[in-house]
C-alpha cells in the first residue's frame, strides 16, 4: 500500500502543478467568459423555443414540448463536449514532445519520478479540471431547460457523466499523441479525430434512416473505437430514455447526431480504453529519447 | 569511465562529440545504443539512480509563470526533500538570487534562470551532479559564482561532472578532465598532469627564442651552455602545454 502511494504522490504534485498552471495562465477566466456567453445565448435559443411553443405541448403525434427540450440539450450537450473536447486538447497537446522540445519536461522526469508518472499527472490534470467544466456546464444547461421550459431529462446525471468520460477520452488521445507529435500537429489531430467521430455518429444516424445496415454498422464499430461518440450517443439516449413513439424517433435523429443506447458495457469499455491508452503512451514515451 | 565520489570532473570535446549524450544518458534521459551505465550502483535511468540525481540542462526552460520559490518548492516535493522553506532561501542565496525568490522566470534575465536553474539542480543534495554547460548565460561573476557553488558541492563529498566549452573554467575548478571525441575518450586526466613541457623561451643579448624539447629541469645545463657561448642571458622561462593544447590535440581539430 506504500508503494502504491508513493507511486501516486509525484501524479498528485504533478496534477496539482499543471492545474495551477492553468489559474495562472488565465485560461480558465478566458473559459469562463466565453462560457458564460455560450450559457447566455443558450438561454436565450431556449426562451425562445419554449416561447414559441407556448402551451402547445402537442403538434399532431409529437409531443413537441418533449421534443423541444430533448433538442435543445442535445444542443446543448454537443456544444459541452465540444468546448470540454477544446479545454482537454489544450492542457495535453504538448505534454510530451511538445514539453520536450521547449526543455521543460526534463528536469521534471530526471528527478525520482517516472515517465508514467508525468503523463498519470497531465492526463489527471487535464480529466479533473474538464470533468468539472462538463459538470458545471451541464448543471447550467440544465438549469436554464427547467427555468425557461420547465423540462428536465429522463436521467440527470448520467447524460453528463458520459460527456465528461468522453472529454476524459479525448484528453487521453491527446496524451498519446504529444508522444509523437508536436503541439500543433497534435492539436491539429486531437481535432481530426474528434470531428471524424461525430461524422461518423451523423453517417450512423443518416444509415439509420435510410436503412442502410452496412453503413450503419460501419458508424457503430467507429463510434466504439473512438468511444466519446458512443458516449456522446449513450448520454443523449439517455436524456429520453422513457419516451416513445414518434416524439422518440425524432429525438434520436437529432440535429447534431442523435442518441442511440450503447449498453451497460459502455462506461466500464470506456475506462479500459483510457487505460489502454495510457499504456500505449507510457510504452512508447519510456522508448523515446529526451 | 569512471567518476569517483567527491572527485569533480570536467568533460570536454568538440560539437558532437557525445557530451550532452552521455549527461543524458547518465540522468536516464537518452537510452544508451551500447554499454551500460550505473550510477551509484543502479542502472541509469531507474528510479532508484535518479534519486540521487541533480541535473541542470544545457536548453531548459522553467514555466514562465512559476515564481523562483515555487519551482523550487516543486522541485523539492518530487525530490522528496522535506529540507522546506530553510533549503529553498539558502540555495537562492548561494546562487544570488536572494532577493528573487518572488521574482517570475519570465521576468528573469537568461542569467538569473540559469542560476535558478542549478539551485533546482541543488534541490534535495543531490550526491551526483551533473550540469551541462552552466556558465554558458553568465557574465564573468556569475561564472566565478558557479565555480565557488561547484568548489563547496565537491567539498561536501557530492561528485560533479561539469560540461563545458570553456577550458579556462574547467581548468580552474576540476579535478580531472575527460575529454571524449566521437563518443570515445581520447584524454583524461588530472588538468597540470595533462600539461607537457614546451620548450624555454629565452631572452638573451642576441634576442629571443623559444628552445625546444627542453624541461624545466635541463635550464640550468642550457644557461650554462648559453653563456659559455658568450651570451647574456636576461630570462629564460619554462614553457608547459595548455589545456587547450592538449585539448586541440585530442581532438585533431575536429569541430564538427
Amino acid at each position: 500500500m506504500n508503494a502504491v502511494a508513493e507511486s501516486a504522490r509525484p501524479i498528485v504534485v504533478l496534477a496539482g502543478w499543471a492545474v495551477r498552471e492553468s489559474l495562472r495562465r488565465r485560461v480558465f477566466v478566458i473559459v469562463a467568459l466565453l462560457t458564460a456567453g455560450f450559457l447566455a445565448l443558450y438561454a436565450v435559443g431556449c426562451h425562445a423555443a419554449f416561447s414559441h411553443l407556448g402551451n402547445q405541448r402537442q403538434i399532431g403525434p409529437v409531443d413537441a414540448h418533449e421534443f423541444a427540450g430533448a433538442t435543445m440539450l442535445g444542443l446543448g450537450m454537443f456544444a459541452i463536449l465540444f468546448l470540454g473536447s477544446v479545454l482537454a486538447a489544450f492542457l495535453t497537446l504538448s505534454a510530451v514532445r511538445g514539453d520536450a522540445e521547449n526543455g521543460l519536461l526534463q528536469p521534471l522526469v530526471v528527478r525520482p519520478v517516472g515517465r508514467a508518472q508525468v503523463l498519470a499527472a497531465r492526463w489527471l490534470a487535464a480529466a479533473t479540471v474538464c470533468t468539472a467544466y462538463v459538470t458545471v456546464v451541464y448543471a447550467g444547461s440544465l438549469f436554464i431547460l427547467r427555468v425557461t421550459g420547465d423540462w428536465g431529462p429522463d436521467r440527470l446525471v448520467g447524460p453528463g457523466l458520459r460527456v465528461a468520460v468522453a472529454v476524459s477520452a479525448l484528453a487521453a488521445l491527446c496524451v498519446l499523441g504529444s508522444v509523437a507529435l508536436t503541439a500543433t500537429a497534435n492539436g491539429i489531430a486531437t481535432f481530426m479525430v474528434l470531428g471524424s467521430g461525430l461524422f461518423a455518429g451523423l453517417l450512423g444516424q443518416i444509415a439509420h434512416a435510410i436503412g442502410n445496415h452496412g453503413l450503419e454498422r460501419a458508424a457503430h464499430v467507429v463510434s466504439w473505437v473512438l468511444p466519446f461518440e458512443a458516449l456522446y450517443q449513450d448520454g443523449l439516449a439517455l436524456t429520453t430514455a422513457d419516451q416513445g413513439g414518434i416524439t422518440h424517433f425524432l429525438v434520436e435523429l437529432g440535429p447534431l447526431g442523435g442518441g442511440s443506447p450503447a449498453g451497460h458495457w459502455l462506461l466500464p469499455y470506456a475506462v479500459l480504453y483510457i487505460v489502454a491508452v495510457g499504456v500505449i503512451a507510457v510504452l512508447a514515451t519510456a522508448r523515446r529519447d529526451l | 569511465m569512471a567518476l569517483q565520489r567527491g572527485e569533480l570532473v570536467g568533460l570536454l570535446g568538440p560539437n558532437g562529440a557525445g557530451k550532452s549524450t552521455l549527461v543524458k544518458t547518465v540522468c536516464g534521459l537518452v537510452r544508451p545504443s551500447g554499454g551500460m551505465v550505473t550510477v551509484f550502483g543502479s542502472r541509469a535511468g531507474t528510479a532508484g539512480s535518479r534519486r540521487h540525481l541533480g541535473y541542470l540542462a544545457e536548453t531548459f526552460r522553467y514555466p514562465a509563470w512559476c515564481t523562483a520559490d515555487e519551482l523550487l518548492t516543486l522541485h523539492q516535493r518530487l525530490a522528496r526533500s522535506e529540507a522546506g522553506p530553510t533549503e529553498r532561501s539558502a540555495l537562492l542565496e548561494r546562487v544570488g538570487l536572494r532577493d528573487a525568490a518572488r521574482l517570475r522566470v519570465e521576468e528573469m534575465s537568461k542569467g538569473m534562470q540559469q542560476r535558478l536553474g542549478l539551485a533546482q539542480a541543488l534541490v534535495g543534495k543531490p550526491r551526483l551532479l551533473l550540469l551541462d554547460e552552466p556558465t554558458s548565460a553568465l557574465d564573468p561573476v556569475g561564472r566565478r559564482l558557479v565555480r565557488d557553488v561547484l568548489a563547496e558541492v565537491r567539498s561536501a563529498g557530492a561528485t560533479v561532472l561539469l560540461n563545458s566549452h570553456l577550458l579556462s573554467e574547467v581548468e580552474l575548478v576540476c579535478d580531472r578532465v575527460v575529454i571524449i571525441r566521437a563518443g570515445e575518450v581520447v584524454a583524461e586526466g588530472v588538468p597540470h598532469d595533462l600539461a607537457r613541457p614546451r620548450g624555454v623561451h629565452v631572452e638573451t643579448d642576441r634576442g629571443t627564442r623559444v628552445v625546444p624539447d627542453v624541461g624545466r629541469d635541463d635550464v640550468p645545463a642550457l644557461v650554462a651552455r648559453l653563456v659559455a657561448d658568450g651570451e647574456q642571458v636576461y630570462a629564460v622561462t619554462p614553457l608547459t602545454s595548455t589545456l587547450e593544447d592538449v585539448y586541440l590535440d585530442a581532438v585533431a581539430g575536429d569541430t564538427s
